[in-house]
């Protein structure tokens, strides 16, 4: 059945160059969660203001986030904005269509988890004569990113295979992209992709024990 | 006035790719389950320690990129010269990618069953087949349902992804229409609204089945 | 001084208070006691404007809480208001929870502030539970907590909402240990509660509510001796 030979020394022998493709992958996904969670959090105020604008804003940000492929938000970001005269090269487009994403998961993340905050709170702030978004910032939201942190914890995971979308539209750069150009000129694509695997197989279970330590070491009570 | 050199048949192509996306989503689904709910029985009987190579090797699929996966599950059915067409070796894949999410949602379900209605299930001398059959299945397809709607969905909007293999699927079918019109940001409004109008509703009813059985 | 003017309150159809007239004095204590759905936990967080009303007015030392203009977040620092629920901010220490609204609504400095947390901490007998989660405390330390919470915001009123309710009986006693001194120091207090042998002996007027009318108001002495309401007397009568 196997009349193939298997050539992984050429294949290892370009570890380092996706190592640090690897790095760019590591980048593009912590950036995209950084956006994704600070948007997350200005669409779980809007749902929150009684603002019917600003409400309906974010409802749409979610379902579409939620309802499209997330290659369609890259492909949106990439050649969908050319309309308006934007051009994003492949990192912007990659990082604005994956911050996209999480923003929605996220901000969909925090709405099940303020249900799980008792009202009584916000009340017990508001008699201490906080403002509804003293209440928020101090009272609410704090328990909230504990309540979603588990889930934010799967939706970084779910950044880090985002990105090998990048190559989809000429991302070269990111461990994905690395890995298709070394394929491209020598063929071996079993041996190249298979490090590839196991690489983004070690990221993802890395960035899953770190967030389980920070979350030991953030929320002790 | 709006102006779009989109003809009825460029539609038609969309609808072409729309049908592959749902065929390749229907056969990947279909056989996930099927496998999801085996392995999942199976993680379940074995206990944690014995099911634990099999743990291991279903969080592969959950913890490489979907498009590695195709690549690699392509490259490997040439080598081993079988000769798939794209749109097999796009269902294997996916297939197995969904299984691998399946057996979390069926093993979650199954372990939903309290041991004390088992129990009283073997106590009225059903057998382990019985139990699973009347007992364990209506339950834990009750708890698993709302996941196993949101896993369908996930599907369907990942199986984008088979364009890298060359099937003309939805996304694929507009990305060549943007090439040929210049109107990337029509065409792709066009092509999301098809995902979205297939995604939402069912969303809708998946969150509403959750909402409504974790009231009683 | 807060005086109650003929105030109205509904939830849809159901009409909880029912024209209310009341005046509570500086360094008064007043309890209010009542049946279930009599109305008078709504008139506390009316007080307060947690809840708007649909007729009269309330003012609280010549401010009208109900007024449009009216800032609520300044008035409240007046209005300390205990819950039943005990409210502890589980995510924070017993001393953060002290300290947080002095720092971040009075502007305090966090020295300021952990000065006042641990004096009211102490006051109320949880001076060796400043670094505790509220997790860790007994239902009645929590609620001590709450009235420490409360009271760090210097407030000039102190309101009541059947603080001793949620609590087992054993951790009761405690609690209303901790209210008997508020009220011997001579903080103005509006306190609604179920128990009839602290209402008669920190009480300078009880009020008793019915179907959301004050039915009658006396001194301790009279009310629970020569009570006039027909109501009152059978309300009396089922809570000995």
């Amino acid at each position: 059945m196997f009349s193939y030979t298997f050539h992984w020394n050429q294949a290892l022998k370009a570890l380092p160059q996706m190592l640090d493709g690897a790095l760019v992958t590591l980048q593009i996904a912590l950036l995209s969660m950084a956006i994704g969670l600070a948007v997350a959090l200005a669409l779980t105020l809007f749902r929150l203001s009684g603002n019917r604008i600003l409400g309906g804003f974010a409802t749409a940000w979610v379902e579409i986030a939620r309802n499209t492929p997330a290659l369609f938000q890259i492909y949106m970001a990439h050649f969908g904005l050319g309309s308006f005269g934007i051009h994003l090269s492949p990192y912007a487009a990659l990082l604005a269509g994956i911050a996209f994403n999480n923003a929605g998961y996220l901000a969909e993340n925090f709405r099940g988890a303020l249900k799980a905050i008792p009202e009584t709170q916000t009340r017990a702030g508001r008699s201490l004569g906080m403002t509804s978004l003293q209440a928020f910032r101090y009272i609410v939201m704090p328990q909230m990113l504990r309540v979603a942190f588990l889930p934010a914890t799967n939706q970084m995971v779910w950044a880090i295979l985002m990105t090998s979308l990048g190559v989809t539209v000429g991302m070269n750069t990111d461990l994905a992209g690395i890995t298709q150009e070394l394929n491209a000129r020598s063929f071996r694509t079993f041996e190249f992709f298979a490090i590839a695997a196991v690489i983004y197989y070690l990221i993802a279970k890395a960035v899953t024990l770190a967030a389980r330590v920070l979350a030991a070491r953030m929320f002790r009570y | 006035m709006f102006d779009t050199a989109l003809t009825l048949a460029d539609l038609g192509f969309l609808a072409k790719g729309a049908a592959m996306t749902l065929a390749v989503t229907a056969v990947s689904v279909l056989a996930g389950t099927v496998l999801g709910i085996l392995f999942g029985v199976i993680r379940n009987q074995a206990g944690p320690y014995w099911s634990m190579p099999l743990t291991f090797l279903l969080d592969i699929f959950r913890s490489v990129p979907l498009l590695i996966q195709l690549v690699l599950g392509n490259a490997l059915q040439s080598i081993m010269k079988l000769g798939w067409a794209p749109f097999t070796t796009s269902c294997v894949v996916l297939s197995l990618y969904t299984a691998a999410y399946c057996t979390e949602i069926v093993r979650g379900g199954i372990s939903s069953v309290p041991a004390t209605t088992r129990r009283a299930a073997r106590s009225l001398g059903m057998t382990w087949w019985q139990d699973m059959r009347y007992i364990v299945a209506p339950l834990a397809t009750r708890v698993s349902l709302p996941a196993w709607i949101g896993l369908t969905l996930g599907v369907m909007k990942d199986s984008a992804l088979v364009l890298w293999l060359g099937l003309i699927e939805l996304l694929r079918a507009s990305q060549i229409l943007v090439t040929r019109l210049q109107e990337p940001l029509f065409i792709l409004l066009i092509c999301g609204a098809i995902y979205f109008i297939i995604s939402f509703p069912i969303a809708r009813l998946g969150g509403s089945l959750e909402r409504r059985w974790s009231n009683d | 001084m807060i005086e109650i003017e003929n105030v109205r309150k509904s939830f849809g159809q159901l009409e909880v208070l029912k024209g209310i007239n009341l005046t509570v004095e500086k360094g008064e204590v007043l309890t209010i006691i009542g049946g279930s759905g009599s109305g008078k936990s709504t008139l506390l967080t009316c007080i307060n404007g947690l809840e708007t009303i649909d007729g009269g007015r309330i003012v609280v030392d010549g401010t009208d809480v109900h007024a449009k203009g009216t800032d609520l977040n300044k008035l409240r620092r007046k209005l300390g208001i205990v819950f039943q629920q005990f409210n502890a901010f589980p995510h924070l220490t017993v001393l953060e929870n002290v300290m947080l609204a002095p720092v971040k609504v009075l502007g305090q400095s966090k020295a300021e502030a952990e000065a006042m947390a641990v004096r009211q901490l102490t006051h109320v007998g949880l001076g060796d539970k400043l670094k505790v989660y509220p997790s860790r405390m007994s239902g009645g330390q929590q609620q001590r907590m709450a009235i420490a919470r409360a009271l760090a915001m210097s407030p000039a009123y102190m309101l009541f909402d059947e603080v001793t309710s949620a609590l087992d009986p054993q951790l009761v006693g405690e609690v209303l240990d901790t209210l008997r001194m508020l009220a011997s120091e001579g903080m103005t207090m509006i306190c609604v509660t179920h128990e009839m042998k602290f209402a008669r002996e920190v009480s300078d007027r009880v009020a008793f509510f019915h179907k959301g009318v004050m039915a009658e108001i006396a001194p301790p002495e009279a009310l629970f001796g020569a009570p006039k309401d027909a109501d009152l007397k059978t309300f009396l009568a089922a809570t000995h």
